[in-house]
């Protein structure tokens, strides 16, 4: 069974500065802008894209940097397969 | 073991074939929609239970309807507000599935009141995953009984009013009352904490249903922006500071720890004893009767039985299904019930194939059992050309106005009287038709009628009704309207 580890997003009072070995893929064609995911990212790594996906939304991206890893924003992702997150940043 | 990657369930297809459009890998969800969410945990825990192959998904009707694309097991779609009776029968049938009842508010808490009700009172081992998001949804935000008080939906313009539409219903302490149900939790799709209490409840839901504890329902607040006409994350708000301030988050029972798990002894039979409880069999046992050469005109036959209530109508129709299925026909018997019971007009509708039947319900119809004159007048056109009319002329005092169809006139209730019951005028009609069409042999309807008869008194006078039909038919051939105008009355 994974557990969350809630209390590093909810009590880490500067998560970026923290090194974590994380990171998250977002696949903007899925995306639809519904944002509720960067309203719940702590570290605040995520954000709009400018650009436009097929279905007309603006996606959102990763920064490319600070993931922590929580996992929390593929949870409240109404989408099936738009976010895949990586806890510990194993390059494939 | 926590995972590494979190990502798609492989309980989801991977691609989504049946929606429609280019898209096949979103799902048809609003952005923002609870339902989304909440189907990511259910597939998510199937994964981890392992359940995915042996997992039933009831759909509702409302915008979760689809849920069938998304689910990789099985699925079936049920009528408004009958997901818990669908899914009562296939947990009984079935008892190692896991069965997932899924509905929305309206469906679940509307239409559907009374099958939730009685599926929760019998503590069916199902979990129910009731999402509320204090609307209907699909047909464009018309009040739910759980809509709020005050809260303004299409067909509440100016708020619901407790005067107007009563209280908003609380489903899990409704259900509370009832002994049976074993676990009913409410929670909510907001922040981080609280999806993630929604997930726990989801796999405690599903976990007791693995383990044999009884009836589990989850009710999940759910955000339903384009229902509410704001954007999601303010949606989410309105969960969080709205909905679930009025509707208690929490356990509101559980049961689980003392819940003893059923053990379901499932009776196993053996094809031969199938056979043999519906008196039909195979391979040339007994039971069997060879099926006779039939004219074409009477192959195949859609038929038609009509009469009083208290003339034996559905059960006439019983024998010539029964016959049929020792012939080794394919067939059909379909009554139609009501208040016609009551002494009024009783009808059904028979089958009899050489092929496999579609549908039960007969509109053309080649045979008519016309018992009574009502039934004459009802049926008489929707026989088709060339088709059959056996009239019971003792009680019809008329002749069939069509002249493009055969008629059979059978003084049946006299003939019934002659053999000392007037009741078995269904018999006699029954050999008028066997001899006629001679579908089946007569010594299968014999059998049939003594295997079903209860009361073994009346076998004797109903062989004796049966063969007067017969004899009736044989020996007066001449009666017939061969060319469908030498109409005889008597
Ligand atoms: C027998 C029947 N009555 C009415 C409808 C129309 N109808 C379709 S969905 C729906 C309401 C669904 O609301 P809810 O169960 O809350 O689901 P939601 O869309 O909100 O998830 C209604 C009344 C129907 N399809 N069938
Ligand atoms: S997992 Fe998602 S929510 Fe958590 S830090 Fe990474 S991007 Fe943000
Ligand atoms: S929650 Fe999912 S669909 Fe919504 S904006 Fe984020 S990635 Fe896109
Ligand atoms: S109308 Fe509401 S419940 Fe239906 S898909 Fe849209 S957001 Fe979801
Ligand atoms: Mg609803």
């Amino acid at each position: 069974m994974s557990e969350l580890n809630l209390e590093m997003v909810n009590e880490d009072p500067n998560p970026v500065k923290k090194k974590h070995n994380a990171r998250v893929e977002i696949d903007g064609e899925l995306c639809k802008e519904c944002l509720l995911c960067i309203e719940v990212c702590a570290p605040d790594v995520l954000k709009v894209s400018e650009s436009l996906n097929k279905m007309g939304y603006h996606p959102v991206e990763y920064i490319g940097d600070g993931c922590t890893g929580c996992g929390v924003c593929f949870y409240v992702c109404p989408e099936p397969g738009v976010i895949r997150v990586f806890k510990k940043n194993k390059v494939a | 073991m926590a995972k590494d990657i979190l990502e798609k369930p492989e309980s989801f297809y991977k691609v989504f074939e049946r929606k429609s459009g280019s898209n096949k890998l979103t799902s048809h969800y609003c952005p923002g929609c609870g339902h989304g969410v909440i189907h990511k945990l259910i597939a998510e825990a199937m994964d981890e239970f392992g359940i995915g192959n042996r997992s039933v998904f009831i759909s509702p009707v409302g915008c979760s309807v689809f849920a069938y694309y998304y689910f990789d097991c099985g699925n079936i779609q049920a009528p408004h507000g009958r997901a818990p009776a669908v899914a009562t029968g296939v947990k009984r049938a079935l008892p190692d599935s896991i069965v997932v009842s899924y509905q929305g508010d309206g469906d679940l808490a509307g239409i559907g009141g009374n099958e939730i009700l009685h599926a929760a009172n019998r503590g069916e081992n199902i979990t129910v995953f009731f999402v509320n998001n204090a609307i209907y949804g699909m047909t464009g935000s018309q009040m739910a009984p759980t809509t709020l008080i005050g809260q303004k939906t299409t067909t509440t313009p100016y708020g619901r009013s407790v005067k107007n539409e009563g209280y908003p219903i609380k489903v899990c302490e409704l259900l509370s009352s009832l002994e049976a149900p074993v676990y009913l939790e409410r929670v909510a799709i907001t922040d981080a904490k609280n999806v993630m209490k929604a997930r726990k409840a989801i796999r405690k839901g599903l976990q007791n249903q693995v383990e044999g504890k009884g009836f589990s329902l989850i009710e999940i607040l759910s955000p339903c922006p384009t229902g509410w006409g704001v954007k999601p994350v303010e949606a989410k708000k309105w969960v969080e500071e709205v909905l679930a301030k009025n509707f208690q988050l929490g356990v509101i029972k559980d049961k689980t720890a003392e819940a003893v798990p059923e053990v379901i002894e499932q009776k196993k039979f053996t094809s031969e004893e199938i056979s043999k409880i519906l008196g039909a069999s195979k391979n040339g046992s007994d039971f069997l009767y060879d099926k006779p050469d039939v004219k074409t005109n009477y192959q195949n036959p859609r038929i038609k039985i009509s009469g009083f209530g208290g003339q034996g109508i559905l059960f006439l129709g019983q024998l010539l299904s029964q016959s049929a299925m020792r012939s080794g026909y394919h067939t059909t018997w379909l009554p139609s019930y009501g208040p016609e019971m009551r002494g009024g007009t009783a009808n059904c509708h028979v089958i009899i194939s050489n092929n496999r039947i579609g549908s039960p319900l007969v509109t053309e119809t080649d045979v008519l059992f016309a018992m009574n004159l009502p039934s004459l007048d009802k049926f008489e056109n929707d026989v088709r050309k060339d088709g059959l009319i056996l009239v019971n002329s003792s009680l019809i005092n008329r002749n069939v106005k069509r002249n493009d169809v055969e008629v059979l006139y059978v003084p049946a209730t006299e003939l019934a009287d002659e053999v000392g019951n007037t009741k078995a005028t269904n018999l006699v009609m029954l050999g008028a038709y066997a001899a006629k069409s001679k579908i089946f042999s007569h010594d299968c309807v014999l059998f049939t009628a003594n295997e079903t008869v209860k009361r073994k008194e009346f076998l004797k006078v109903n062989e004796e009704a049966f063969r007067k039909g017969m004899e009736y038919v044989l020996n007066n051939k001449q009666k017939e309207n061969k060319e469908y105008d030498s109409v005889i009355f008597n």
